[in-house]
């Protein structure tokens, strides 16, 4: 009886605990259906339909690459209309924005602090134009002729625009090998995206941050999508296409919360087996924990102040490379700054943007400008936080008229009043300016600018994801700036903290001065 | 000496409960103020996923509290008296040191002085269900969001987390106290024993005490 006795409150007092405690502690495994339906969904090659060597039409000796639109719409009747109705090609884009209306903003008609705005530049910017020949105000958008169809369908990766020729390919001997190019057309692959959009800004890398040259050839732990080691995923991927309509943006010129590319979309909202980190998905975006740094391979220009430029020595223009090789300063441009495995900044936004006009004034009191504002806040329903890069720059404006002054950067003659030609802010910014038909001073100044751009690349592998206490604590977090609402582990009440510790240390010093006057009157009491 | 009977005090499931009880909460202190980036201890990843588990446990344990407590009677122990009150706090402040007799006596029926009712009264209709409700918001709040019923959702967790805190606080200097206390009953660790064991020699006559003081 007293051993059975002995024998169960052992159990119950021992053996149940820790039963219950193993049971409690366990880690839940973590459940990788989804990841696997998806890596077979992505896995199963695309296989053209078509051989496009076979075309009669695609067989000729092209010189001019607007018959080469001509034969390709010649199949493929309705894709002309369908790409002119394209952002691609617009270079704008309808969109209501509070206080502003309904807008047509795009590339076309904004302003940013890289080079500044593609106005009275047309030639060299709309490289980058989907079609060919925008050279200055007068281009055709109605003209299907001018769409380029190579650009983004040429899968033999030969296909190029050339230099300062309005989006035009290099002609005559220097001309891409036609025959080859069009027996070998076809969905976009990384590199039609990447001609364009790795070199935004003038170069590998400046703009984004996270698209660049280094995607075409990057493992796992660079782009956990893109890794030519894993799933080897294309742009196209992601950013799906109906009749030319391509899902994503870029927050630099959009402004409405449609047509996004989601990380959602495929990995749904709720994808971690812990009920805690899903949570956050309602507050923080997957990108602000999945991408812990941006700019992996090649760095990215984070800073560019426009006020130094012109400046010559030895009476010559110059440039100043750092050990990276990246331009620290050149005269036609200024100084920059480069970083690489840059922490990203965060800020809430809900999809939503504004951007500051050439014709809206600037307030002086609140600077820097931002020239886009990305909008949300903690309380907003919509918002959740965002990995971003702040571009940080320095650009010219009217002190007088109060307003950003466009200037003519580039021209292929001299005296034409291009600065990159002539090195003369004055000349540049009156021919800008004239061009816009908008009023300019003659006078100038430089001021601070900031641009936000989201960063949605180079996602991580999961195990490099931001660890909680890389925000949840006290000190220098990754959301340190970010203070309009209460996040356990940073924030705390002055007050409470105080009250409570010095409650803590009276009570035990209390206790202390009890207990020791205790002894001490034991000790009396029994030497009595 | 006066006269002594062993008498087990304290039953099998009140002495589990009051070292589960102790357990937790000495560990939700520890997660929870590591969550608080008191310090660093487990990480805190690991330390919100402990806590959050131990808090289960606790609620788990006070739901069974409650059940013993109603079904055994034992809840009237709770009620709070002013009775013997004063006399109580006398004898902490003096009466302790001159080696002077409890003023009250601990019978089966009243197992805790004035003092101890008002206290552990406080702990379990105040202080512990403020911290299992502050907690449960902790855990199951919702961030201003769209979508789903709108007016569950808290705007801010600021005051949910400020409570929990306090009360953390709270809990951490009833403990040091507790601790100490327990060293005043007929010998340093008479009550120590008794909570471990369940027997405790108390007095058999009950009018000599009363006349102190």
């Amino acid at each position: 009886m007293q051993n059975l006795r002995t024998v169960i409150t052992f159990l119950l007092a021992i053996v149940a605990p820790l039963v219950i405690i193993t049971i409690i502690l366990r880690e839940t495994p973590a459940d990788h259906t989804l990841l696997n339906n998806l890596r077979e969904t992505y896995e199963i090659e695309h296989k053209p339909g078509v051989d496009h060597s076979k075309h009669e039409v695609l067989q000729q000796e092209f010189t001019n690459p607007h018959l080469i639109t001509a034969a390709c719409l010649s199949c493929h009747t309705e894709r002309g209309q369908e790409v002119m109705k394209n952002s691609h090609w617009k270079w704008e884009r309808e969109a209501y924005i509070p206080g502003k209306g309904v807008t047509y903003l795009g590339k076309k008609t904004l302003i940013n602090n890289f080079c500044t705005g593609i106005s009275s530049n047309e030639g060299t910017c709309n490289r980058c134009h989907i079609g060919y020949g925008w050279q200055d105000k007068t281009f055709d958008f109605t003209n299907e002729y001018n769409i380029d169809c190579l650009i983004c369908h040429d899968n033999t990766g030969t296909y190029e625009k050339a230099r300062g020729a309005a989006g035009y390919p290099p002609m005559g001997q220097d001309a891409p090998d036609y025959k080859n190019i069009l027996a070998h057309v076809g969905r976009p692959k990384r590199n039609n995206c990447g001609y364009c959009h790795f070199h935004g800004g003038g170069g590998n890398n400046v703009k984004h941050g996270d698209l660049e040259l280094a995607l075409l050839t990057a493992d796992r732990t660079i782009d956990v999508h893109m890794g030519v080691d894993g799933m080897n995923m294309a742009c196209v991927t992601c950013h799906t296409a109906e009749n030319h309509q391509i899902q994503g943006r870029y927050y630099g010129v959009s402004s409405s919360n449609t047509q996004r590319v989601t990380c959602e979309q495929c990995h749904t909202s709720v994808p971690h087996t812990n009920s805690k980190i899903n949570e956050h998905t309602i507050k923080v975006a997957c990108q602000t924990c999945h991408i812990p740094v941006y700019a992996k391979v090649n760095a990215t220009k984070t800073a560019w102040d426009w006020s130094t430029a012109t400046q010559r020595k030895d009476g010559l223009p110059y440039e100043l490379l750092d050990t990276s090789g990246n331009e620290t300063y050149t005269s036609i441009k200024g100084d920059f700054h480069w970083e690489r495995m840059v922490k990203p900044e965060y800020i809430w936004f809900n999809g939503t943007a504004d951007h500051h006009m050439i014709t809206e004034k600037i307030n002086l009191d609140n600077l820097p400008l931002n020239i886009n504002t990305l909008n949300g806040e903690y309380r907003d329903r919509n918002s959740k936080i965002y990995p971003t890069k702040i571009h940080r720059g320095k650009q010219p404006y009217d002190p007088v008229y109060l307003t950003i002054i466009q200037a003519k950067l580039w021209d292929k003659e001299v005296n034409k009043g291009a600065l990159w030609v002539d090195l003369d802010w004055e000349a540049a910014l009156r021919t800008g300016m004239e061009y816009l038909d908008l009023p300019y001073s003659g006078t100038y100044d430089f001021i601070p600018t900031q641009l936000f751009l989201p960063v949605n690349h180079m996602v991580s592998l999961a195990s490099e994801s931001v660890s909680c206490s890389e925000c949840h604590t006290r000190k220098d977090g990754r959301l340190n700036d970010l203070r309009d609402f209460y996040m356990p582990g940073r924030d705390y009440h002055v007050g409470i903290d105080t009250f409570g510790k010095l409650m803590i240390i009276f009570s035990f010093i209390g206790v202390l001065i009890h207990g020791t006057i205790r002894v001490f009157a034991s000790r009396k009491n029994q030497i009595k | 000496m006066k006269n002594t009977k062993k008498v087990y005090v304290y039953k099998g499931f009140e002495r589990f409960w009051h070292w589960t009880q102790a357990l937790l909460i000495m560990f939700l202190a520890l997660t929870g103020f590591e969550i608080h980036s008191s310090y660093s201890l487990f990480g805190f990843e690991t330390a919100v996923n402990l806590h959050n588990k131990a808090a289960w446990g606790f609620i788990v344990l006070i739901v069974f509290a409650i059940f013993w407590h109603i079904t055994t009677g034992e809840w009237k122990q709770y009620i709070p008296t002013t009775k013997n009150l004063k006399a109580q706090i006398e004898f902490y402040i003096t009466g302790i040191f001159r080696n002077a007799p409890h003023p009250t006596k601990k019978t089966l029926l009243s197992k805790l002085n004035p003092l101890q009712r008002l206290v552990y009264l406080g702990l379990k209709i105040l202080i512990i269900p403020v911290m299992v409700v502050s907690g449960l918001l902790f855990m199951f709040f919702r961030y201003p969001q769209s979508g789903m019923i709108k007016t569950v959702n808290i705007e801010n967790l600021e005051i949910v987390a400020l409570i929990h805190t306090l009360g953390a606080f709270l809990l951490i200097t009833f403990l040091i106290v507790h601790l100490y206390l327990i060293t005043t009953g007929h010998t340093i660790t008479s009550n120590l024993k008794a909570m471990i064991t369940g027997w405790e020699e108390l007095e058999e006559d009950t009018e000599e005490t009363k006349q102190e003081n």
